[in-house]
């Protein structure tokens, strides 16, 4: 069976389920649109977690969090299961395509056999769409792809119930009520004013913040942790950066997008303006991670170079501070 | 960034066929998307992870060889897991797998304990104990 559902491409896999899960219901929404009212955007610096042997940093909030703030600020209302019986989960998926209901799935990167072998890593917050089954192949609608394509029953058991940090447990998930019609006006403002909070936040690892501290360790990284490492740790922070689904600049260029978006929504020319500059610090992200990217192809650890970066970091970080300060005022 | 500017370098997303997504402005200023073959900074930094992970590989085999490691260390850093991925997969206290690694401690490990790793890697018990069968 295969229920008429129409994949569209996005650059973020949560954004990208929600968009076309609500398309799929008769709600144009953007993915930005998305990504904006669920106040996506973020910096976090997790010293404390290792992933693939280098400190997590993250320009995303938290995996599920971006759904949950959009469904709540236009009101929708989504239906969340876990499972601890991979039988069980696999039933009540085939009960939902069979009746016509494309679900959303949270799934573990490391076995989907159709990403390339340098994107397969142990990362278990990927979202996909599952939206019917041919004999034994579920039909998938992966955001971050170009086409729809598929997996085998097997397949499908193994990432829907990955194990390691942020296990999905066979997370599925999809929406059951909406309102007559969508209100974005005030969504919109929420998820703006969230997003300038948390940026803003007075916590040494989290928005501007974090940014300043990141800036500082990459000063000592050369010394402190030896050229390998800190290559290593500079690789990590542009991976996370650039990876699939940021859209570019770390998710800064979508944030653009969206206020771009709200702008015409909200009829306020103040926010489109806002746009630009942070298009302008999306391009500084990118010159960044350029420049970092100069130093571990070299394998260099002239600290000038490390020096240099950081500096570029702390000249963003600041731009960003009189930016959400002042994104705060405009709504 | 501008629509013009969405690099377009060979990376190997572009050997597998696709692309991915990237928010730009248009002419007019406008934001659109584009695809991306690829963006060198990013692909230096994915190839040098996986050389990174080809290194931890090599480095453990040499340490089984050297029998100062287990097998269950070789194999987990094939499947680029780590000591807290690993022992959430087989279902056991990191301290215990951490054991594991010990080769006089493996080579006393139950056929029970030895088809959990076995299952976990996809690899026969055999395979497991000697690394070099059938790889």
């Amino acid at each position: 069976m295969e229920i008429n559902f129409t994949h569209h491409q996005s650059a973020h896999c949560e954004n990208g389920v929600v968009s076309n899960l609500m398309k799929f219901n008769g709600f144009e929404v953007s993915e930005p649109m998305v990504f904006g009212i669920g106040s996506g955007l973020l910096f976090c610096y997790l010293p404390f977690i290792k992933v693939n042997h280098a400190p997590a940093f993250t320009y995303r909030s938290m995996p599920g969090f971006i759904f949950n703030r959009f469904a709540k600020r236009v009101g929708v209302k989504i239906k969340r299961e876990k499972f601890s019986n991979p039988k069980q989960a696999k039933a009540r998926l085939d009960e939902n395509l069979e009746k016509n209901n494309p679900v959303g799935l949270q799934v573990g990167v490391y076995n989907l056999t159709y990403f390339p072998d340098e994107y397969r890593f142990h990362f278990n917050a990927h979202n996909l769409v599952v939206y019917g089954k041919e004999n034994d192949n579920y039909l998938i609608s992966d955001p971050v792809m170009e086409t729809v394509t598929t997996l085998t029953e097997g397949e499908l058991e193994k990432v829907r119930f990955a194990k390691g940090a942020l296990a999905p447990k066979g997370h599925m998930y999809y929406p059951i009520d909406f309102p007559k019609e969508l209100q974005l006006e005030k969504a919109i403002v929420k998820g703006i004013k969230n997003t300038c909070k948390d940026m803003l936040a007075p916590v040494p690892i989290v928005g501007v913040k974090g940014i300043k501290t990141v800036a500082k360790q990459i000063r000592k990284w050369p010394k402190k942790k030896g050229v390998k490492v800190a290559n290593h740790y500079l690789g990590q922070i542009v991976r996370m950066q650039e990876e699939i689904g940021t859209g570019g600049g770390g998710f800064r260029y979508i944030f653009a997008a969206f206020l771009q978006e709200a702008s015409v929504v909200l009829k306020n020319e103040k926010l489109a303006s806002m746009s630009k500059e942070m298009t302008e610090i999306g391009d500084l992200w990118r010159d960044f991670a350029l420049d970092a990217s100069r130093i571990y192809k070299n394998r260099s650890s002239k600290s000038d170079g490390y020096n240099n970066i950081a500096t570029q970091l702390e000249v963003i970080a600041d731009k960003e501070e009189v930016f959400f300060k002042t994104l705060k005022k405009v709504v | 960034m501008k629509k013009s500017d969405v690099p377009q370098d060979k990376s190997n997303l572009k050997s597998s066929g696709f692309k991915e997504l990237c928010y730009a402005v248009d002419e007019k200023g406008e934001y659109t998307t584009e695809k991306s073959t690829g963006w060198e900074p990013k692909t230096i930094a994915l190839d040098n992870a996986m050389e990174d992970i080809n290194e931890r590989v090599a480095l453990a085999k040499e340490k089984v060889a050297r029998n100062e490691t287990s097998p269950i260390e070789y194999y987990m850093e094939l499947a680029k897991m780590d000591l807290p991925i690993l022992a959430s997969y087989v279902g056991m206290w990191q301290w215990r797998v951490k054991r594991h690694f010990k080769p006089k401690t493996f080579a006393k490990l139950s056929s029970k304990v030895l088809q959990k790793y076995a299952d976990v890697f996809e690899i026969t018990i055999e395979q497991l104990k000697n690394i070099n069968n059938g790889n």
